[in-house]
């Protein structure tokens, strides 16, 4: 439905590789890669994503982590954190 | 001191006796209290002025209000003297009664604390007493700080009149001061030497450090491992997750932050580094060396190459430093005509060289007549197939010399080798007798020549060329060709098939089939009985086809419009394109692993034909360069429908000369390098207005070309002077951008090659039989950042100028 149609929406855009969804518990809910390397993303960003958010916590207790982007050599990792479920994109910055 | 109403007093014995105070009489220790009338000591102050006891205290007495005053005799001194004077009447009273009263308290106090009460004492508030100086402010009136002198005013001050007046300056060279610089420098003053005898100095105070260690118990460490593996939900939790609300809320204000961010790394890469991108490209270009190719070793031998000019180079694909040399007699153009005329005095040979030993040749491969062109095969270095001056095809096998190839160290190590040789020798000698061919066997008998190898296999002679091969190919191993032209895929995946071209107007596609051929029977003994008298050492790899191998596919090449044909000397298929397996590794020299198994080709087997898969994507073109210096670009495939039998062709003349080099680049599939005569071209195919770069006729002849392996833009020319030119296309392209002498005969043949990620090597041959390795240097080796981006740009320009140029001719004709 709605659900589906904001991931295709996303997934649309240019140079996104993967799509994942995850949920609090860093099991995946929804993905558009083969299991896995979704299991071993969803894993390690869900650890990374804690850390993160326990860094901005800790230096102001008012502050709460909205977005985390990893760039790397050949792609980036957008992370979108909630409460309850974590939003992973993959995109390539083609050149 | 202390009490201002007591007064010690000395009482001398007269004063004593007058007021019966005397010591130990009246007063005691005990009883030290005298009262004496104020009126006595004014009249005894008046009789006896100054020497009386009371003079001192005369003032207090007479100020004293009360009748009587006090005088204690003071036996333990207490004041300073025997007696003292109590000057007031309340202390009077109090030194009187005290005592009684303090004896009572005491006693009071003493029966208090046997009886432990609390008494609790009224709380008086603080009563407001004079200030008593106790000598505080002594103190600190010596630790302030008071100036000891008075500080020194100074008032300048200068004539009115001299304000506001006009001011010359003058001016002064500075050069004529020393050191062209005016300055007012400092000096010592004898008049202010003051000496530091006090200074004032702050101290801290640091904690000492200690150091302290301590041992945690050692516990040896263990092994442990734990299995793990990832919780995944089941598919009806996802689909309950997925249609939860919550999941729509997350994902609704999540997704615009997503978007943007998606949106960023679209718009601009925020990361590219302009600066360092742009630095890249400058630096290769910069320093330019002095010499392009460095001249690494040069090989020659005066045995075998006496006279004779070195008709084509190939380096060993796998083993480091292992060079491959094929000669042939330099004939005029007469003697060349009449072929079956000349007599071979001397045996012509391919050598193989090794960068360890330069001056003997580590192997020779025995050819029957002169090779004009021979090649590795890519999937097995050890065969080796080469094109002879009189059309026949041969092969090689060398997999029992491989080993010796790859040690080729120094001479020492060829002395094991020949000890084997020896022991076939003599075998052979035996045979000798029955076998009438010289046998060449007795060369090896000592220590220092090279091996010889004979040849596995030779073609038929009635079926191969009628004139020279020049060219000769392996095909890839992805593909091979049946007896219609059709490709199929290649099962086996090793280099199978052939194709040679020669002047005599055909082509031939060669094909090594795996198991024997059925023969005649008739014919067949007469091959045993030649295949006995093989010495025994030649491996029997190809024992099947020597001397009845024919082609599979003949190609004559008629020119369409006359009726007569091209002669090729040199042929380019689009899909030759292979690459040796192991040449982008780097190649440890010494420990190659020799394969376990078989030569390869001896474990062929013929597959079943009907399985394989039509391949339908192989490009079937090739470009042909023919004696008379044309250019036919053609395609072999038969066509199904007969009106056109002929295949088609496209044909262009540009060089004057025959065609001596026709390469593809390494690079770009479509892109020839042509080198005939006075000048050379690049085509590009499916360019058919011409060829996208045609040098002007220069001065010398060319007479070699190649593409270099590494950069896209670079290629090799050799000249019948003795020089390389090397172009840049990416410099100039009017013009060699460096060229260098190698020799001072015609250059023949070069190779380039890439031995190890450093070291790129160009092999160059010349007229005398001097085969020169020269080392490539680094800029001409390796290419700079966007080299291949910007070569395929400049062949772009090119192509379309030439159909600029086209047009406006088309224009300028109908214009007509």
């Amino acid at each position: 439905a709605e659900v589906e149609e904001t991931l295709k929406r996303i997934q649309a855009h240019k140079g996104v590789i993967a799509t994942i969804v995850v949920n609090a518990e860093g099991i995946p809910i929804r993905t558009t890669l083969d299991n896995s390397t979704t299991v071993q993303y969803a894993g390690l960003l869900h650890q990374l994503t804690m850390k993160a958010r326990s860094t901005v916590r800790d230096i102001d207790p008012q502050n709460e982590l909205t977005f985390l982007r990893i760039r790397s050599k050949k792609h980036e990792i957008m992370v979108a954190p909630d409460k309850e479920y974590l939003l992973i994109v993959i995109q390539n910055p083609c050149e | 001191i202390g009490h201002p109403e007591i007064f010690p007093l000395v009482f001398t014995t007269k004063t004593q006796e007058i007021f019966n105070c005397r010591v130990d009489e009246d007063v005691t220790e005990e009883n030290c209290f005298k009262l004496i009338k104020k009126e006595d000591i004014i009249q005894d102050l008046k009789t006896r002025a100054t020497i009386s006891d009371f003079h001192p205290v005369k003032k207090v007495v007479l100020e004293y209000p009360g009748e009587e005053l006090l005088v204690v005799f003071d036996a333990k001194f207490q004041y300073g003297q025997n007696f003292y004077f109590v000057a007031s009447e309340e202390a009077k009273e109090n030194l009187l009664k005290p005592p009684e009263t303090a004896e009572e308290k005491d006693d009071d106090k003493e029966e208090e604390n046997r009886e432990e009460t609390l008494e609790v004492h009224p709380y008086k508030p603080p009563v407001h007493k004079p200030w008593v100086s106790l000598g505080s402010e002594k103190e600190v009136e010596e630790e302030s700080v008071k100036d000891t002198v008075t500080k020194i005013k100074y008032m300048v001050s200068r004539v009115r009149r001299k304000f506001g007046a006009p001011i010359t300056f003058t001016d002064k060279n500075a050069s004529h001061v020393k050191d062209s610089y005016v300055e007012c420098t400092s000096y010592q003053d004898k008049t202010f030497s003051i000496k530091m005898l006090e200074k004032d100095v702050g101290v801290q105070m640091v904690p000492k450090v200690r150091e302290a260690s301590t041992q945690t118990k050692w516990t040896y460490p263990k092994n442990a491992a734990t299995q793990y593996f990832p919780r995944q939900l089941s598919n009806e939790e996802k689909e309950e997750s997925l249609s939860s609300e919550k999941l729509k809320e997350f994902l609704t204000s999540v997704h615009l932050r997503m978007e943007i961010a998606l949106q960023q790394n679209e718009i601009m890469n925020a990361f590219f580094d302009d600066w360092k991108a742009l630095a890249e490209d400058e630096s290769s270009s910069g320093g330019k060396p002095d010499v392009y190719l460095k001249a690494y070793q040069s090989f020659t031998d005066l045995r075998y190459l006496k006279d004779r000019t070195i008709s084509c180079i190939c380096w060993h694909p796998t083993i480091y430093g292992i060079i491959a040399v094929s000669a042939r007699v330099w004939l005029s153009y007469e003697e060349q005509v009449n072929l079956s005329d000349k007599s071979l005095l001397q045996q012509s040979v391919i050598l193989f060289w090794s960068f360890f030993d330069p001056i003997h040749p580590q192997l020779m491969l025995e050819c029957p007549e002169d090779i004009y062109c021979f090649q590795f095969s890519p999937s097995d270095p050890n065969i080796i197939a080469g094109g002879c001056i009189n059309g026949q095809v041969v092969l090689w096998d060398i997999s029992q010399h491989e080993e010796k190839l790859q040690n080729a160290k120094t001479v020492a190590d060829g002395i094991k080798v020949t000890a084997v040789n020896m022991v076939n020798a003599s075998i052979l000698n035996i045979l000798q007798y029955i076998y009438m061919s010289p046998s060449l066997m007795q060369v090896q008998q000592s220590s220092t020549e090279p091996p010889l190898v004979r040849y596995c296999a030779v073609s038929s002679i009635q079926n191969s060329h009628k004139k020279p091969v020049t060219d000769i190919h392996w095909l890839p191993d992805y593909f091979e060709d049946n007896r219609m032209g059709a490709t199929f895929e290649n099962r086996a995946e090793i280099c199978v098939q052939l194709v040679t071209c020669s002047p005599d107007c055909s082509i031939l596609f060669w094909d090594i089939p795996a198991t024997k051929l059925p023969e005649q029977p008739s014919s067949e003994k007469v091959k045993e009985e030649e295949i006995f008298c093989m010495p025994p050492d030649v491996p029997d790899t190809f024992k099947h086809l020597d001397l009845c191998w024919k082609p599979l596919i003949k190609i004559n090449l008629h020119k369409s419009d006359t009726n007569t044909e091209y002669s090729p000397v040199r042929i380019s298929l689009k899909e030759l394109h292979y690459h040796y397996k192991t040449s982008e590794k780097v190649l440890s020299l010494n420990t190659l692993e020799v394969p376990a198994k078989d030569n390869p080709y001896t474990e062929m087997s013929t597959p079943s034909s009907k399985n394989l898969k039509v391949l339908e994507n192989i490009s079937t073109d090739f470009f042909v360069g023919t004696e008379d210096g044309e250019i036919v670009y053609s395609n072999w495939k038969m066509e199904i429908d007969s009106d056109s039998a002929k295949p088609h062709t496209q044909k262009y003349t540009i060089h004057t000369e025959t065609i001596n080099t026709l390469q593809r680049s390494p690079f770009f599939k479509d892109i020839v390098l042509s080198v005939g005569g006075r000048n050379f071209a690049i085509w590009k195919e499916g360019v058919t207005n011409g060829p996208i770069l045609q040098t002007s006729c220069s001065a010398g002849r060319y007479t070699a070309g190649q593409w270099s392996l590494t950069r896209p833009g670079v290629f090799f020319i050799g000249r019948d002077d003795g020089n390389i030119d090397i172009w840049d296309l990416l410099r100039k392209t009017h013009e060699p951008s460096h060229f260098q002498n190698i020799s001072e005969s015609t250059i023949t043949f070069i190779s380039p090659w890439i031995a190890s990620p450093k070291q790129h090597f160009l092999a160059v041959s010349d007229d005398l039989g001097v085969l020169h390795v020269l080392e490539i240097c680094q800029t001409l080796g390796h290419p700079s950042r966007n080299e291949h981006a910007n070569v395929l740009d400049y062949f772009e320009r090119e192509v379309k100028y030439l159909k600029y140029c086209e047009q406006e001719f088309q224009e300028y004709q109908e214009f007509q």
